[in-house]
This record gives structure tokens, sequence and C-alpha cells, in this order.
């Protein structure tokens, strides 16, 4: 059950396509980063994958049923997500955030097993929130609050788990420990990130979003190019290549008359700003 | 033993303990009151009711104990248990510490649905107020359920299209109070708003007893769903619960259970909006624990209610939704400020 392939997938919002014809197969086993600028369409393409946004066009399908029509149980037992903002109001503790983790495994009159303690307990250590486990989730700070969204999805033992931006809060060790994390288990992974960086050095292929358009998917050499980076996200970046096909990539802002010409969007005050810059200099 | 084992055992002690309170309220509401009866006579009573056939008690006592006080102590506890516990499953699903059972219009409508049959007179005669009440709520539930359909069904949608259902049916009420009622009229229908256990017979009982069981087991069977809701209805949709169908189950169970209740009694008020919050400070946020300590707590509560509405002025019955505002509200004040502060994120 951890193949999940999309068709064609669109949502519309606000009189446009904010996802446009996406289509994407997560293959078993693998790390899928997905990138892109802000208001791309990650965060969209992401509930449409995890079954809770209904595509306008295309469908997904999860180990080949579809997935609207695939009970919200089995789902929820076969992909967790760690959405980009998530809040309660309810005062709950660290460990009681991360049992919900196991909603799907229980039915309405099963007992809390031994199984469920553990589960917990193991996700609870795996994102290095242990100590935390008593303390009350508003009097935790942000990082650690992301900490324990993505042990809940630990919890949850899916085959595949979706990220959105899992690392945002988190400080430099946490965030390379969870990716490293998630990485080494046997699942299937999309995340998405905007550190490409951290996409060339943990994902096995790189999906890249552009106005709500797939525009490039591929091993993280053969999309993390100058020229895709600068038409994508704006910058001029410098990749170093290492003998292991792993990339570093070093970034600067575009200088001046050598902004791709084709997708910028128009921007009405662009030139006072380049009077503004020229007038300091 | 396992610490499984064990919490089971403690859940049983619990249970337990919980019973005894509940027996040993509904036994000090049959004893208090105008006349004090021993609780041995009230105990007495009781026991050979069950065995069926009285005998060796003062009879006026057994009747004033079996007829009159127990079964509206009975029914007392039948309402304050529903009314909490559709208080805490509104506040979870949607997501609002300040929903209460009278938001989607039930109170509202049992109001309008009570004033037309006692006062324009609808169904000649033939219908009683508790039916009027019932048809009213309903009428009124089904009004707020199809604009918040309309609205967008989001939690926001719902509580928007409740207040405007409370307010519409308020105003029809008020209209025709004003427009066709009597003064002994009006007080007597002011008097049956603010909440009446007075009329209350072990028939009644045979109602109220079995429609709150009935919603508490239902809410009970989706207490984990409802903790699910705790981050949202997305989150709750990718931990694997049904949405949709827990929505319409859940707030239906709690409207019909409300229904019930205020077409019996009035519109009790502040049971639903406090009794919920006592119960997350004493045992936390878990709806399975939470919502039968929440049914427990609010039917102790109103059994005190009754008997305090009942004896605090001699010779006079004030009604019991005053008694439950004047000890709710300071109540909830006090919860109030001494909530532990929140931190940053959430609401
Ligand atoms: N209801 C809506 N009405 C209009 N526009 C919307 C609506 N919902 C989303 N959008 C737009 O769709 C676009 C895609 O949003 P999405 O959240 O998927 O972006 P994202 O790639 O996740 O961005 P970020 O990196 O900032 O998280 C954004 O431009 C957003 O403003
Ligand atoms: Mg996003």
């Amino acid at each position: 059950m951890s193949r999940l392939v999309a068709k064609g997938l669109t949502r519309r919002a606000g009189g446009r396509a904010i996802v446009d014809g996406v289509s994407l197969e997560l293959v078993e086993g693998e790390f899928l980063a997905l990138v892109g600028p802000n208001g791309s369409g990650k965060s969209t393409l992401i509930s449409m994958l995890a079954g809770l946004k209904r595509p306008h066009a295309g469908d997904v399908r999860l180990g080949g049923a579809r997935l609207d029509k695939t009970p919200r149980r089995d789902v929820a037992r076969a992909i967790a997500v760690v959405e980009q903002q998530a809040e309660t109001g309810e005062r709950l503790t660290a460990r009681e955030v991360v049992a919900l983790g196991r909603t799907p495994h229980l039915g309405a009159l099963s007992p809390w097993g031994e199984e469920d303690e553990a589960a917990v307990e193991a996700a609870l250590a795996a994102v290095d929130m242990l100590r935390f486990a008593d303390r009350d989730w508003h009097s935790l700070s942000g990082g650690e609050r992301q900490r324990l969204h993505i042990a809940r999805a630990l919890a949850q033992e899916p085959g595949i788990v979706i990220l959105d931006e899992p690392t945002n809060h988190l400080d430099i060790e946490h965030q390379l420990a969870i990716l490293a994390l998630v990485k080494a288990r046997r699942m299937t992974v999309l995340a998405a990130l905007h550190d490409l960086n951290h996409a060339a050095l943990f994902a096995d292929r790189i999906a890249v979003m552009d106005q709500g358009r797939l525009v490039a998917l591929g091993r993280p050499g053969e999309v993390l190019t100058p020229e895709r980076i600068a038409t994508t996200f704006k910058v001029a970046a410098m990749i170093e290549t290492a003998a292991d096909g792993g990339c570093h990539i070093r970034f600067m802002p575009l200088p001046h008359g050598s902004q791709p010409p084709s997708r910028l969007p128009e921007r009405h005050d662009k030139p006072r700003v380049i009077n503004l810059l020229h007038g300091r200099v | 033993m396992t610490p499984f084992a064990s919490a089971s055992l403690r859940g049983l002690a619990v249970g337990a303990v919980c019973l005894t309170l509940l027996v040993a309220a509904l036994l000090f509401g049959a004893a208090i009151g105008e006349t004090r009866i021993p609780l041995e006579t009230v105990a007495r009573t009781v026991a050979s009711h069950l065995r069926g056939g009285v005998h060796g008690i003062d009879p006026i006592d057994a009747g004033i104990v079996w007829n009159y006080r127990l079964s509206r102590a009975v029914v007392a506890a039948a309402c304050g248990a529903a009314l909490a516990v559709s208080g805490v499953v509104l506040q979870s699903l949607l997501r609002n510490p300040l929903a209460d059972p009278y938001l989607l219009g039930i109170s509202a409508g049992a109001s309008y649905g009570a004033v037309s049959v006692a006062i324009l007179g609808l169904g000649g005669g033939f219908l009683s107020l508790s039916v009027g009440a019932l048809g009213g709520a309903l009428l009124a539930f089904g009004f707020v359920v199809v604009l918040a359909f309309l609205s967008g069904r989001g939690p926001t949608a719902i509580i928007l299209a409740g207040i405007a259902g409370s307010q519409l049916f308020n105003a029809l009420t008020s209209f025709v109070v004003t427009k066709s009622a009597t003064a002994d009229e009006a007080r007597g229908i002011m008097f049956w708003l603010l909440g009446n256990l007075s009329g209350v017979r072990w028939p009644d009982a045979w109602l109220a007893v079995p429609v709150a069981l009935f919603g508490l087991t239902v809410c009970l069977l989706h207490s984990r769903a409802l903790d699910a809701f705790a981050f949202g209805t997305h989150a709750a949709a990718a931990l694997g619960i049904a949405v949709r169908r827990v929505q319409v189950v859940m707030i239906g169970t709690t409207a019909l259970m409300t229904a019930v209740m205020v077409s019996l009694v009035g519109s009790i008020g502040f049971v639903g909006l406090v009794i919920p919050h006592a119960a997350r400070l004493i045992v936390g946020v878990r709806h399975g624990i939470l919502l039968p300590t929440a049914a427990l707590v609010g039917a102790v509560f109103l059994i005190g209610a009754d008997v305090l509405s009942r004896t605090i002025i001699a010779g006079q019955v004030l009604p019991i939704g005053v008694m439950t505002a004047l000890f709710g509200a300071p109540a909830f004040a006090l919860i109030l400020v001494h909530r532990p502060a929140q931190t940053g994120g959430g609401r």
C-alpha cells in the first residue's frame, strides 16, 4: 500500500489553477523532496495527495485503489501527514498529542494496549522529546511542537509519510536529525522543503513546483541546475558536485539585467526600487 | 500486575465511586425539601418500591419521596448529564470554548413551540407544552442546519447559523408573548423558560433517563474521534476520522438529547457551558474519561440546584435556571481566573 500515484491533479482557487495538471508517482521506499517558491502549490498538492482536499480534476491512487473511494481509516494507516500549521486550544500534554497518532489503529471499543504505548514511547524518543513527554502543549516552543507532530506521524506507523516543511521551526541539529530519521526508516517520504541543500542531501528525487505546475522531476544532480534555480527561484547559484554524486549549492542574488526574461511576474513598484538602489550607490 | 490490568481496575474503582456519588445525590435530593424526610425513610421507600409493595412507612412520606421528589431528582440528573455531555461534544467539535447545547437554536425553538401551544393555542388543546417545545426545538434546529449547510459548513458557519436561528426564534417568542399573552400567561411562560421541574413525574423520567443514557453511549463510542478533532478537522481526517459522518452523528445526537430535555423542563442555562469546563479541569481533555465525568458532575450539580431552588425561599419554588446561573456564573468566573494561562499559538 506504499505506492501513491497521482494523475493530472488540478485544483482551482481564486479564479486560477493553484495546482495545474500535476502527475507524480511516489515510488515505494524513496525520499521525494518537493521544492518551489512560496505559493507555488506545494501544500495544496500535498493535501490532495493525502486525500485531505479533493482535486477538481485528476485522481490519486493508493496501492491501485482510488484514494477518495478508500475508507479514511485505511488511508490513515497507510499515510501520515504533518501539516504546515496545526494548533490546538485543548490542554493536551506532549504525550497525548503523540498518542493521537494511534487513532487509526484503535476501534471505538478496543482498549489502549501495550503496542500503542510502545509506539508512542518510541516515537517520542525518535524526535528527542521524551524529556518533554508530560509537558503541556502550550508550554512548548515552536520547534518542540513541530517535533511532536512528527512523532505523532511516526506513532501512526504509516508506510508513507508526507511532511509539509517539517524543518521550518527546527534548529540545525534537529533539522538534520529529523530528515535523517525519516530517511533511515523504511518509509516512503514526501517532504516539501525550502532548503535546496537539504533536498540535495537527503532526497532520492526532487520535484520542482512553479506556479502550480510540476516543472522538473528527477535526481538532485539533474534537477538542481543553475538554469533551473534561476528561472524558478530567481537567484543565481553555483553548484559544486562531489565525487559521490552529492552536490552543494551556493546562492547569490541575480545580477541586474541577467534576470531570466520569461517568468518574472510584473511588479509595478519595480522602477522605484531600482531608482532607490541606484540612488544609494 | 501489568499496567493495563491495574488501569482497568482503577477504572472500575472510579466507576464504583461515581455510581455511589450519584445514588447518594439522588437520595439526598429525595430527603431534602420543605418537610425533611430522614434518609432512612427514603432508603426504605426506594427499597420497598423496588421489591414491590410498601410496608411499615408513613404513606404520606413514602408518597412524597417516591412520586414527587425522587422522580424529580432522577429527571434533574438525566438533564444535567445530557446537557453537560452535549456541551463537551459541541465545544470539542466546533473548537469553541463558548459553545453550549443551546447554540444550535434548540432552546429558542423550544420556547417558540411552547408559547405557540400555551398562548396561541396551537393544536387546539390536544398538544402538551412539552410536545410543542419539542416540535419547536426540532424546527429551529432544522433551520440552523440548513443555514449552516448553505453557508459553508465549517465551525464558524455553524456557530453563526446558530446565532441567527436563535435570534429569529427568540424574536418570534417575544412577538407572541407581547402581542397575545396576558400578564399571568407571560409570567407562567417566563417561569417555564427559565427551567422548571415542578410538574415532573415518573413518566418524564422514563423518557429522560433512556435518552440521556443513549446519548452518552453514542458520544462515548465516538470519544476517540472527538479526541482527534483537537487539531482541527483536517488533522482529524488525516488520523482516519470520517469527519463529515462524525459531525452529523454527534451534532444530531446532542441536538436530540437537548431537545428532549428542554421540552421536559425548559431551558436550564449554564449547565451545558460551565460543567464541561469544570470536568476538563478535573480529568483533562480525553473524551473517554471527560464525557462520563461531565455527565456525573452535571447530574449531581442539577440535583443540587433543584434542591436549592425548592428550599432557598420557604414556601416558594424558584426556577431552577435562576439557581444554575446564580451558582454557575461565579463558578465560571472562578474557572476563567484560575485557568492556567496558555502561551502562544492556540486560538
Ligand atoms: N482559497 C484560496 N483562494 C485563493 N487563492 C488560494 C486559496 N488557497 C490557496 N490559494 C493560493 O494558492 C497558492 C498555492 O498555495 P500553497 O499553500 O499550496 O503554496 P505553497 O507552495 O505551499 O507555499 P509556501 O511555500 O508559502 O508554503 C498560493 O498562491 C495561495 O495564495
Ligand atoms: Mg505551503
